[in-house]
């Protein structure tokens, strides 16, 4: 019997019993629909079988998931002992999606600042330059840009720039903090022999803000840090290098001076796009996966140093071919930003007011408070 | 989807150890299958009848949760999904997002065919390799099927890339689908209202199939069964794009929960690649430059949520060299190691006049470097330190570059044997330890530029030797 007959002997019946036979689906109606055309007969819902064939069986796929992100409080009101006017709240997330669980705690922008300007790319420059010479009045632009916090990154004490006292770091420190009202991130120099001395009198300077050390690391006495944090009330950044074995062990290490999950916030390194931001899109997508699984040395939030995107070399460097790096340079940032973003990042510190704003926006969409542009979905294929 | 094992897979296979495939054993090849590097078809034996079982079994075996739809033919042709996991480091992902950029019908014949070639020949050096966009888009924005075919004409005859024909009518979709016969064009699209004649424009001319249906999964399943069912077998699925805002939300849940019901659920209405539409960034646009930043923003977050195709209109290069650095990132087999060895490199023929450059032993540094090197024909040494896989400036912050690990590479390479001068070029970034490097070497410790691709002009103006 060849298929026409076979499917013209089906016409009449109302069911039909297949036995011992095993046939691959997809296949048969392929070629079922093929000798139909060869045959010149009408299409398969011509002959009676209805496109319709069973009700779908479908679920929003919403998990259940066995562990939660701590959640961090960065900056403390006149009633919990500071003088911020705004909280920041991160963490707390129960699921791993936007629709599994909604927003819990929004994640956030800090803006970073420096008491000493590092050599700026001029994308940047030129949003600064009138400020960048007094932290306190760049703080203050920060915000009026949208920052959701600050991070005052305390360079001139490194040796090999103006080596700076600890004692000239906490006094920036106090400045910034009379500046703006948002909650504040301090960061050192990144010279491991005296962070932890700097951040051990800016946290005495800011006792009770609730502001966030940046940060503890394998390199430095990392014990200092976490000291100051609980003598003085502040929170402390976990950073570690792109290994999240590494991250662990720091995060350990932290609990055993006597820090709690939501005293804690997490950096695996942020590379720049092009350059590394795979290591840390997957990193933190497995650090997320980790403490909604129930690992208790990865449930703290995560932070990101979106500002590293400036190390590529396309977002700043002067190629026509590249097209104009105005706009080449802030969409790196903004790329880097929303990669990172939708990895699983909690609090993102950002430079570029556009790429502040642009992600900004995208987190702003996730909560609903931003709205679409209202179009037609259509109308793309007539624009 | 739990992961094969080469057993699985072998017991799928002849296990007659022929050799035809050109691997020792039949459980080598099951291996070779399962990481894709050849395909049942490297098989003869089984296409011999006796085995016609194992072979039907095999190709089911093999068929990854997310069907893998060619676009395109010859050389050119791209593979849209194939997607065995949802997470990266899971395993890998394996074809790229494929980038298509529009061009409308309403143009002249001319400037279709200029923008097609601009299309086709947009590159961006990365590491030695070009950074290229994949096919091209035609719209129907006359709503004149002659027109389109018009169109789809000057395109063919411009380019080979992979087309995507769009346009809702049945009508116009068959002119452009015959015009580009034998170039198995994508339809865009089948929707709830046209489905069944966009279906017999499909087979009659062998095409796969954009079944779209905004915002509603539960519609779209519906649709993409519809056309199973009515005979075609590769098809796109199309969930609709939103501008920023929440409606952006919305889709990327929406891609979440495809991705999720192919990948986990194995619900065979959804295991087939996701199509995107950044482009709804152009409409009521405010400014050019607006509409470029949210249409690489609303890209960025779609090709993070598993879109496997992407319909673009900026073929600007600020716009897309950012994507298409994201693209390579994301989809970069997390498997492959981070680093190079820490040891001296050479660059062409170096002498004893030499420079000597220090740079990390991130792979993507070091190549970096060498690439650019070799492109300015500067034969030079370069020390790779190990700073365990990390880049410059992370590893200067992350303390992995000191005078310690500089001393170990110094001794094991022999340098000082193989230069006359006493000069070590290092990176702008790591200017800060100088001293302490030139303590550690006895060197005399130059400050390099910021960025390798700057090292020509800063070799003229500081000579080495």
């Amino acid at each position: 019997m060849n298929l026409e007959e076979l499917l013209s002997s089906f016409a009449g019946a109302d069911e039909i019993e297949l036995e011992n036979v095993t046939i691959d689906t997809e296949e048969l109606i392929l070629k079922v629909q093929q000798a139909l055309i060869a045959s010149g007969m009408p299409s398969v819902a011509g002959v009676g079988v209805s496109p319709e064939l069973a009700p779908l069986e479908y679920k929003v796929p919403i998990r259940e998931y066995k562990g939660s992100v701590a959640e961090v409080q960065l900056g403390a009101t006149k009633s919990e002992g500071g003088t911020r006017k705004h909280v920041v709240k991160l963490g707390a997330q129960k699921s791993l999606y936007w629709f599994e669980g909604g927003i819990v705690n929004r994640p956030v922008v800090t803006f970073d600042v420096f008491d000493v300007a590092p050599p700026l790319p001029r994308a940047i420059r030129e949003h600064v330059e009138d400020v960048w010479h007094d932290p306190a009045e760049w703080a203050k632009k920060a915000v009026k840009m949208g920052a959701d916090l600050v991070t005052i990154h305390l360079t001139s004490t490194d040796p090999n720039n103006q080596d700076s006292s600890p004692r000239e770091a906490a006094k920036t420190v106090e400045d910034v903090l009379q500046a703006v009202d948002v909650p504040l991130v301090i960061g050192g120099s990144g010279t491991p022999e005296k962070d932890p001395l700097v951040l051990e009198k800016c946290a005495e300077a800011a006792e009770g803000e609730r502001c966030l050390l940046a940060s503890a690391n394998l390199d430095l006495d990392y014990k200092k840090i976490a000291q100051a944090a609980i003598k003085y009330k502040h929170n402390v950044l976990s950073w570690t290098s792109m290994n999240i074995n590494d991250q662990k062990s720091l995060n350990r290490l932290l609990f055993d001076e006597g820090l709690t999950q939501d005293q804690i916030v997490q950096d695996p390194t942020t590379g720049a796009l092009g350059y590394g931001l795979d290591y840390t899109y997957s990193i933190i997508e497995r650090m997320k996966i980790g403490a909604l699984k129930g690992d208790e040395e990865l449930q703290m939030p995560i932070s990101c140093g979106v500002t590293n995107a400036w190390g590529a070399r396309e977002s700043w460097l002067n190629n026509d071919a590249w097209g104009p790096r105005e706009h080449r340079g802030p969409l790196w940032e903004i790329v880097t930003g929303t990669a990172v973003l939708m990895a699983g990042a909690d609090i993102m510190m950002m430079l570029h007011p556009l790429a502040v704003k642009t992600v900004k926006d995208i987190i702003l969409s996730m909560t609903g408070e931003k709205k679409s542009r209202n179009v037609r979905y259509e109308d793309w294929l007539t624009v | 989807m739990a992961r094969l094992s080469p057993m699985d897979v072998y017991k799928a296979l002849p296990g007659i150890n022929c050799k035809k495939c050109g691997v020792d054993t039949c459980m080598a090849f099951a291996s070779k299958l399962i990481e894709r590097e050849m395909t049942p078809a490297d098989c003869p034996p089984l296409f011999e009848a006796q085995y016609s079982e194992k072979q039907a079994a095999l190709i089911k075996l093999l068929s990854p949760p997310v069907k893998e739809v060619v676009v395109g033919s010859g050389e050119k042709a791209i593979k849209l999904g194939g997607e065995e996991v949802i997470y990266r480091h899971e395993l890998t992902y394996f074809n790229p997002t494929g980038l298509f950029y529009d061009v409308d019908d309403s143009l002249p014949v001319d400037e279709i065919k200029s923008r097609v070639s601009a299309i086709e020949d947009f590159g961006v050096d990365k590491i030695g390799r070009t950074l290229k966009l994949d096919g091209v888009a035609i719209r129907c924005k006359t709503g004149d099927a002659a027109s389109f075919g018009e169109a789809v004409l000057a395109a063919t005859e411009t380019t080979e890339l992979p087309l995507i024909l769009c346009s809702h009518d049945s009508e116009v979709l068959e002119v452009g689908a015959e015009i580009a016969l034998d170039r198995r064009p994508l339809l865009f699209a089948a929707t709830p209202d046209n489905w069944e004649k966009i279906v017999e424009v499909a087979l009659k001319n062998n095409c796969p199939v954009v079944a779209s249906v905004p915002g509603d999964v539960e519609g779209l399943l519906k649709l993409s069964r519809n056309i199973r069912s009515a005979g075609i077998s590769d098809i796109v699925l199309d969930i609709g794009t939103n501008t920023v805002g929440d409606g952006l939300a919305e889709t990327i849940n929406n891609l979440v929960i495809l991705r999720r019901l192919a990948v986990e659920e194995e619900l065979a209405e959804a295991m087939y690649p996701i199509l995107g539409v950044p482009m709804v960034a152009w409409i009521d646009a405010k400014s050019e430059i607006d509409a470029g930043f949210e249409e690489a923003t609303i890209a960025a977050s779609q090709l993070l949520r598993f879109c496997d195709a992407l319909i673009l209109h900026s073929t600007e290069m600020w716009q897309n060299m950012p994507l298409l650095n994201l693209r390579l990132n994301i989809y970069t087999d997390p498997r492959v190691p981070v680093s190079v060895e820490a040891k001296l490199y050479e660059v062409g023929t170096p002498d004893e006049n030499s420079p000597v450059f220090l740079t990390t032993n991130f792979a993507l540094t070091y190549f970096t470097v060498a690439s650019d090197l070799e492109a300015a024909k500067i034969p030079a040494y370069i020390l790779v330190a190990d700073t365990e896989g990390l880049a410059v400036e992370v590893s200067m912050a992350g303390k992995k570059i000191t005078p310690e690990v500089i001393q170990d590479i110094f001794s094991k390479s022999g340098i000082e044997k193989l230069v006359k001068h006493r000069k070590l070029v290092i990176p702008g970034v790591t200017a800060r330890i100088k001293g302490e490097l030139e303590d550690a070497t006895g060197w005399e410790i130059i400050v390099g530029p910021k960025d390798s691709s700057m090292i020509p002009g800063f070799l003229q103006k500081t000579p080495i030797a």
